[in-house]
């Protein structure tokens, strides 16, 4: 017979999985109306690909296929990769990302629960470093195109017109301040139409509903809130350190927090507890650490945003990070002290 | 009063399932015609037969007695006959069989002759010999003999009695305390004068008001200073660590009693029987069961001990599609086919399963690392690093981050969204350890058995010397009165036969 405890919360990892997609579906729609439904193809065609390399793979793995697809996990995944993949990448480009992250980053090590490292974010950077032109190529600002075209640009059937992309208002201002260093950050946010109420234009609101997502999934307890709590406050804090230095050259810390992947990256990115820190004290360090770095390497470095690398970066610390922050143990005053 | 509590962490808020068995008053079991009583009825050592097949024996009358201190007698519960002294299956997933007597009986039900007894003249150790004869045990689930914890020389600053029941379903001790509330309250007054114990502090969690209102009105009534403390409803806010913390902030380790922090707990039902032990002569032959689950009428039976529990079950009207029980709570207890074997002391619960209200757990899923368990845990256990290492069969890893804390309590498989049954491997990883340290002892016996041959050798060769020594000093000295000669010899022999240097 069963051994106890003979009941369980409804709960589930599908379940987990599910709600994660519905606090990424408001951002989807806002971002949507923003860039056009190239957004939902890119989204149809990462699931697909996704739920196909996740099939076959469990299938060479001699896993119960319909189980763990079931599981939603691969679908998540997915997800991440097309809000953090440019809209109008090219259809291959999308399906190399979800190649590595399912079948590299994922079955590769060990399927799920066992990858040390977010298999979003190794999908984007492997294809940032193998394709960086393709990859810093976002929709010009005010494009608006018909959905038959951004279908054509995506499966490639009409040529890439370069006129009609562009990089980030984040990108975009890192790439002027290089080239022209009598301007500052103030004039090229006016001249350049970047600047909306509080950050990027038309950016600022859908990562503002990405926070809001983010909340949600904190009042439903699939995430706690150490993770994107100490990786806000580090980039807010060192963004607004290196404004108050120098605002000419720096952003301030709404604009930084309101741009690229920052809030995707608090709660749904950072947050992924496979390949994070599994302790209270570990999440903050986790978090901490995390917003610093997408900080240094947006500013500083040569990629149009630091999400992705910063993530991995700390990726690699979690374990150690884990080991030494483990938590008292009820009954002993320190882990390891008295009692052993 | 106001006391501060110090919250536990973790815990889970299960459906309580409680109402149902909770309405009506506790009734009494009809006697059945056989009784199955193991001896081992309590932690410890089973007490051993003192009857005859074919004795007849009057209810209440010792059956089997306690030959050791750790260990409880047993006691007839009805009048009747010994039938049987054999092996009888027990209420264990493994259909165990172990020594019990079975007793047929005879319908008159009559008392031995009782007497209480006049506690205040005796000396406590008296009183504590009287409790191990009259077979009094934690009837919580844990049932250990209640005379060993009645230690005078403990230096027992809180006496807690629990009544939390945190369990969902269990509902016994919430109706005992409504109905049996002014003998709880003199049980508690007398263990707090056998303890010593400066402060008694009454636990129950705030789903049961009509049992604390029923325990504060005995206590004014019999002017005790006792204090009734409500706790928020959490699971396991009854268990002993949880509550001793909760209630006076004191930690107890897994291999610290509570005792030694000046705190010792007894159950509700326990304290009761001390109080009919005492008060009235009467030996524990009875307890109050809840059945509940899927019966059509859910209800808490007060029954004898040895009574099967099938016909228990069937008291309650068990619905058709009833598959198995669970003996215990939900959330601790043990699942069984439907069995008739007997209720024994330690006995609160029986719940009837059927597949609706006990679904299966679905299949296992990897761990995701999502660290519901963590913080679930009320002992602040990192229950999937633990898991992780039992998996990897790395039980060293595994005691390292603590599993001797375990309690086994179940939030963590009760949160865990793969729905990895932790306990189960968590018991497992104990059991390996166990066996590891046994294997370890047997070891270090022998080998300590080998360097005492060693040593013994070595005495003896050592011995054997002395005497070649002292014979040759005899001689040198013999030898000295004819000649001026070799005291080196014997300065040689003596550091031989010096013990440390062998
Ligand atoms: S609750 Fe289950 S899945 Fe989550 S960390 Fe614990 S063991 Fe792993
Ligand atoms: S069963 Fe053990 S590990 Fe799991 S919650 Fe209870 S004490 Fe913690």
């Amino acid at each position: 017979m069963t051994s106890s405890p003979h009941l369980r919360d409804p709960n589930s990892i599908p379940r987990i999985m599910r709600l994660v997609c519905v606090a990424l579906a408001p951002g989807i729609a806002i971002y949507t109306a923003l860039i056009g439904p190239a957004v939902l193809a890119q989204i149809c065609l990462a699931s697909v690909a996704a739920l196909f390399f996740e099939a076959v793979m469990l299938k060479i793995r001699a896993l119960p296929v319909r189980r763990f697809l079931g599981d939603h996990s691969a679908l998540v995944t997915a997800w991440l990769i097309a809000l953090t993949f440019p809209p109008l990448s090219p259809w291959w480009l999308t399906v190399i990302g979800v190649f590595f992250a399912i079948v590299i980053t994922k079955h590769l090590y060990g399927g799920l629960g066992q990858n040390p490292f977010n298999p979003a974010m190794i999908a984007f950077a492997a294809c940032i470093i193998a394709f960086p032109a393709l990859m810093s190529q976002w929709p010009a600002q005010g494009l608006s195109l018909p959905f038959e075209q951004q279908l054509e640009i995506i499966f490639g059937f009409a040529p890439r017109i370069d006129a009609l992309t562009a990089a980030t208002p984040l990108d975009a201002i890192k790439t002027a301040l290089k080239t022209n260093a009598d301007t500052n950050i103030q004039e090229l946010l006016t001249s350049q139409n970047l600047y909306g109420t509080f950050a990027g234009r038309g950016w600022e609101w859908v990562t503002m509903t990405y926070l809001c997502g983010g909340a949600f999934l904190l009042a439903m307890g699939v995430i706690t809130w150490h993770t994107p709590f100490a990786f806000i406050v580090s980039m807010a804090v060192i963004s607004a350190l290196c404004w108050l230095i120098d605002p000419g050259r720096f952003s301030d810390p709404l604009f930084h927090l309101f741009s690229g992947g920052a809030m995707l990256g608090a709660f749904f990115i950072a947050t992924d507890p496979v390949s994070g820190c599994s302790t209270p004290r570990g999440r903050l360090i986790f978090g901490c650490g995390a917003g610093l770095l997408a900080y240094l390497i947006r500013v500083f470095g040569v990629f149009p945003d630091g999400i992705a690398f910063a993530v991995l970066i700390m990726n690699i610390c979690a374990p150690l990070i884990d080991r030494y922050t483990q938590p008292t143990v009820f009954g002993r005053r320190a882990r390891g002290s008295d009692a052993r | 009063m106001l006391r501060t509590l110090f919250p536990f962490p973790g815990g889970v808020k299960p459906e309580p399932h409680k109402e149902a068995s909770a309405k009506a008053p506790i009734a009494s079991a009809p006697l059945p015609e056989r009784l199955v009583l193991p001896l081992r009825q309590s932690a410890g050592v089973a007490p051993l037969p003192v009857v005859r097949v074919g004795d007849r024996v009057k209810k209440g009358q010792v059956i089997a007695a306690a030959e050791q201190w750790v260990s409880a007698s047993l006691h007839a519960p009805t009048s009747g006959k010994v039938a049987d002294i054999g092996h009888y299956p027990l209420a264990h997933p493994s259909g165990l069989a172990a020594p019990a007597i079975v007793i047929e009986a005879d319908g008159r039900d009559e008392w031995r002759e009782r007497q209480p007894l006049d506690w205040q003249k005796l000396a406590p150790q008296a009183v504590r010999q009287y409790l191990q004869q009259s077979g009094v045990v934690g009837l919580g689930g844990a049932v250990f003999p209640s005379h060993v914890k009645l230690d005078a020389n403990a230096q027992i600053e809180e006496l807690i009695i629990n009544g939390a029941e945190c369990e969902p379903y269990i509902t016994c001790d919430d109706r005992l305390m409504r109905e049996c509330a002014a003998e709880i309250v003199s049980g508690a007054a007398l263990l707090r004068d056998l303890t010593g114990a400066r402060q008694t502090l009454f636990a129950i969690e705030n789903n049961k008001p009509e049992a604390i209102r029923a325990l504060r009105g005995a206590i004014s009534e019999q002017h005790e200073d006792f204090i009734v403390i409500t706790l928020p409803t959490r699971y396991p806010a009854g268990s002993l660590r949880q509550l001793v913390y909760a209630l006076t902030g004191k930690h107890a380790p897994f291999n610290v009693l509570p005792t030694a922090l000046g705190v010792q707990c007894f159950n509700v039902a326990t304290v009761q029987s001390v109080w009919r032990a005492v008060a009235h002569g009467e030996p524990v032959v009875r307890r109050v069961v809840t059945v509940s689950g899927n019966v059509r009428a859910p209800k808490n039976w007060e029954a004898p001990i040895g009574m099967s529990m099938d016909a228990l079950l069937q008291l309650s009207e068990p619905l058709s599609d009833t598959d198995g029980l669970i003996v215990g709570g939900p959330m601790m207890g043990l699942s069984l086919p439907l069995t008739d074997a007997p209720i024994t002391k330690g006995s609160n619960c029986l719940i009837a399963r059927s597949p609706r209200l006990f679904p299966p757990r679905p299949p296992e899923s990897p761990c995701i690392r999502c660290t519901a368990c963590a913080q679930a845990c009320p002992q602040g256990l990192q229950p999937f690093e633990l898991y992780w290492w039992s998996r990897a069969r790395d039980f060293a890893k595994a005691a390292d981050y603590a599993l001797a804390e375990c309690v086994e309590c179940g939030c963590c498989a009760y949160v865990c969204p793969a729905s990895i049954p932790l306990v189960h491997y968590f018991r497992f990883a104990k059991g390996e350890l166990a066996a590891a340290a046994r294997e370890q002892k047997m070891a270090d016996s022998a080998r300590s058995r080998f360097e005492f041959r060693q040593f013994r050798a070595e005495r003896e060769k050592a011995e054997k010397a002395e005497k070649l020594a002292k014979a040759a000093a005899a001689q040198a000295a013999k030898q000295a009165e004819t000649a001026t000669t070799p005291l080196a010899t014997t300065q040689d022999a003596t550091m031989k036969s010096d013990p440390d240097h062998a």
